[in-house]
Order: C-alpha cells, then structure tokens, then sequence
C-alpha cells in the first residue's frame, strides 16, 4: 500500500492561484484507505473549494489511479467537464499524479505528499516495512527488513547508539537488530549473524525503476 | 610507515588516545593548540567526524593538519555523510596525506544533530568499510580494480562494553574484527566489572583494546550525556559523587583517575573525551602507570 496523506488546504490553496475551475481526480485503492484521497475525500475536498469560490466542473475516483491507460480512459469518459476546467486537483500518489498529468495537458495539482510503501497496523495507522530495495534479504534476517527498520539501514548488526535494546533515534522503538538477533535466537540460529553481509547493490534500484514481465 | 599508535600495541605497550573536536568554521588554531598541547601526553589524538551530526569542518582535513604539526590522529571516518566512493577517495587522500590511523564508525543518526533535514547516506555500515580498507590497503577498490600505490592503514572500529543486550553487539564485533580492524576504541564506560568481561568477551577476537573514558565536568553533564548521547548512561551512583562534590571538576577528574587505573589493569590503553577540557588530560593520564 502507498500511504499518503493530504497536503495542509491552505498549501493546496496557494498552488491552485489562479485556476477558478477545477476538476477532481482521486483514486479507489491506496488514497482512499489512507483517507486521503477516495470518495469522501474527494466529495469534502469539492465542498471545501467550492466555499472558497471555486467552481468544480465535476470529479471522478479513478479505480487505480496508476494505471495510465486506465486513467487515460476514465478522463476521457469526464472530456466535457475537464476541458472546461483551468487544473486538475488530483488526490491521489505521485505515480497517479502522473497517470493524469500524462493523460491530460492542463495543468496538474497534487493535493497529497506520498510518504511510504506502508503495512496496515489497523485502521488509519500505517507503518514502512519494506524499502523497495530491490534485493530482499529479509530470509536471513528472521524475517525483520534491517534496511528499513533500522534507521541506519545497517546490514551487519546494531550501532553503538542501542541502549537497553531501544534505537538511538526513538527511545520508544526496538533496535532492529536487536530483534532480528532475538529472533534468530529462538530458532537456534543466532550464528548465522557471524557472517559478515558484503555491500548492497544500488544499482538494482537506480531510478527510475523499469519492469518488463516476460511472458 | 607503521603509526606510532601500532608501533606500540603491536609492542604490548599501554597507550593513551584523547579525543579533540575540530572546529565549526575554518579557524583551527584553537584545534591545534589543544591537540599539541596532548602531544606529550597522548600516542594519537582522535579526530571526529561531524561528531553528532553536528557539521564541522571535515575530520581528514582537521587530521591532515595535525600530521602538518607532527601530531600523530586517528582519523575517524563515518559512514553517515558518504557513500562508498567518498570513503574509499577520502581514504587515500588521508593515505597520501600521512594518516595511518582511522577509526571505522558507522555514524550518530542524522536526527541528533544541526542538519536533521539532511539525507543520511549509510551507503555502507561499519563492517562494510573494514572492508573497503582492507581492500585498498591489498591495492584494490570496492569494485576490484587495482590501485596506483596501495595504501597503508592502521584500522579499528568502536565497541560498546556496556551495551544491553550485549551478545547481538558481540557478533558485530567479531565481523569488525574478521573485516579488519585491528584495534577497539570504546564507547566511555562507567562499569570497571562489565569492561573486564567485554575485554573477557573480545580476547579471541585478538583485537587490542583502548577503553573509553569520559571526563564528566558536573552531575549536569552526566545526566545530560545520559540522556542525550546515543548508548550511553552514567550510574547513578557516579552522579550522586558529583552531586555530592564540593569541586565537580576535581570529582570529575577523580572519577576519570579511578576508571583509567581500572582499565589498566584489563586493557591495551585508554581513550579519553575531555569535551572540551583537554588541559586535564594529563591529570588523568598520571594515574596511569606506563
């Protein structure tokens, strides 16, 4: 799940200075389940606007926002009411900012900032599990990503900043390390840690990622 | 070429290490001043690193000055503000410029210090970077390829002998020790009884040991440091003699006496951290027979 959330109304505001006319665009995956860009967004958004004297020429949640052609076929079943707007407000992730952007000449406007690749803890509470590394270790490490949940991304063990098992970084986080060693311990494994992890290939991730699934 | 600093533990000599911070801002003569003042005192003076995330003027210049001066640094090198190809070209420039000694630590998170909306790079950790000098001292980079004029390094690597857990920070130290380094500077330590069984703890490792003291100017200090510097706590036992002193500093120094005789007795050396009051070092130091 992308988390995101929305941008303070006044920022969003400030960057729709001048545009009167606007079109909405959120999406029905990962903005609505943060809340930050699904139907109710999108309707209170519209009200919002609307109160501050813009005219909304009308709006669509698209079924996944990413999805270019998707989105580049959801616009134009909307073709009236977009050409008739000055911008687009879209609330959804930077990757389906663009699906619109490219769909779209008008001007575009994010309404959110996306944050991370997030695990749902329960409703509306999101936490990084995963870094997208793009070379996933997490089977020797009892299963717990060091790349993320360390806020070093160290791969040989903990810093000399863990105290009482806590992160130097947040008194209220458990050191990865220290987790990942107690639970290799459990399995009887612990001495898989004396192995020393050579050096991450970045080059697995330089940007921008492209995939190509071969049939 | 061998550091003075190998010639003498390789020697089974005690040695002395002090730790001076270079400056915020390009005037180093107070820097200098301080460490030369050690000279006669310390076998090398440890060079920090953006100490705390705090921004200062770079650690291997600061070193390549006190080399300038006849001083012999560590150069301490962390792996929070460069990815892999500035530590290793810093590397040899710290080679080419004279500096044998370095000190491997991964870093204080970028979160402590005065540029928290930097992005911290961790390209690679502490072990990795063992690595690379051991590497580079064979005459190769991290990417294989040969090298004009291999480098000479005496390396080591921080350790933390109160750290609670300690066994998942033990098997860090073995791979620091199987990655190259050849020398341990401790985080300061409090405990007389936990440095004896770290010291216990790393012996097959067969690493040499300086242990880290801290000279603690007030119970301020020692409640400060407790709460603000990564993997260290002050006893409270030791912030009640403070409280208690009529002469904080003196007590101070007291405390730092007690700790260096306790580390003689169990380790290759000491590593003091004056914060600043580098004059009472060699108070310190006389309590320590060599």
């Amino acid at each position: 799940m992308i988390i995101s959330k929305q941008k303070s109304f006044d920022d969003i505001l400030t960057t729709l200075e001048g545009c009167g006319r606007l079109f909405l665009v959120g999406c029905a995956k990962c903005a609505t389940v943060c809340k930050s860009g699904g139907e109710e967004e999108v309707f209170r958004m519209q009200e919002r606007l609307a109160a501050s004297g813009r005219e909304i020429t009308g709006s669509i949640v698209i079924d996944e926002a990413c999805h270019m052609l998707r989105a580049a076929r959801d616009l134009r079943g909307k073709k009236a009411m977009v050409e008739e707007a000055d911008a687009l407000l879209v609330l959804a992730c930077g990757a389906g900012v663009q699906s619109v952007s490219e769909a779209v000449p008008k001007k575009t406007v994010a309404a959110l900032d996306t944050l991370f690749l997030g695990n749902i803890r329960r409703f509306g509470q999101f936490e990084q599990k995963c870094s997208l590394c793009g070379e996933c270790i997490v089977t020797d490490t009892g299963g717990i990503c060091p790349v993320t949940a360390c806020p070093k991304g160290l791969l040989n063990g903990p810093c000399g900043g863990m105290a009482e098992g806590r992160c130097e970084t947040d008194p209220d986080a458990e050191c990865a390390w220290v987790r990942i060693f107690e639970r290799l311990a459990s399995r009887g494994e612990a001495g898989r840690l004396k192995k020393i992890v050579p050096v991450k290939d970045f080059s697995r991730t330089l940007k921008p990622c492209k995939l190509k699934v071969e049939k | 070429m061998i550091s003075r600093l190998q010639q003498k533990l390789d020697a089974g000599e005690f040695v002395i290490t002090a730790e001076v911070c270079p400056p915020k801002g390009a005037d180093c003569a107070e820097f200098l001043a301080r460490a030369g003042a050690l000279q006669g005192s310390a076998d090398a003076i440890n060079v920090t690193d953006n100490q705390g995330a705090n921004m200062r003027i770079s650690s291997l210049a600061a070193a390549a000055l006190l080399v300038r001066e006849g001083i012999e640094p560590v150069f301490q090198i962390t792996c929070r503000d460069r990815n892999r190809m500035a530590l290793q070209s810093d590397l040899l420039g710290a080679a080419a410029l004279g500096i044998r000694n370095i000190l491997a630590l991964s870093g204080d998170h970028i979160s402590f210090g005065d540029h928290r909306q930097a992005k911290p790079v961790f390209d690679l950790d502490s072990v990795q970077l063992l690595q690379a000098i051991a590497s580079l001292s064979e005459g190769k980079d991290l990417a294989g390829r040969p090298l004009h004029g291999a480098p000479i390094f005496y390396s080591g690597a921080a350790a933390a002998p109160e750290a609670e857990p300690f066994e998942p920070t033990l098997f860090k130290l073995e791979k620091k020790a199987a990655a190259g380094a050849r020398f341990f500077q401790t985080q300061a330590f409090f405990d007389p009884d936990r440095l004896r069984l770290f010291s216990e703890a790393v012996k097959p490792f067969g690493v040499k040991v300086i242990a880290g003291i801290f000279l603690l100017k007030s119970a301020k200090m020692a409640r400060f440091v407790t709460g603000n510097i990564p993997g260290l706590r002050v006893p409270d036992t030791i912030v009640q003699e403070l409280e208690n002193s009529p002469d904080p500093i003196g007590q101070g120094v007291e405390i730092a006496r007690r700790l260096a005789a306790d580390a003689r007795s169990c380790c290759d050396g000491i590593h003091i951290m004056a914060m600043g009051r580098e004059d009472l070092i060699p108070e310190i130091i006389a309590a320590v027979e060599r």
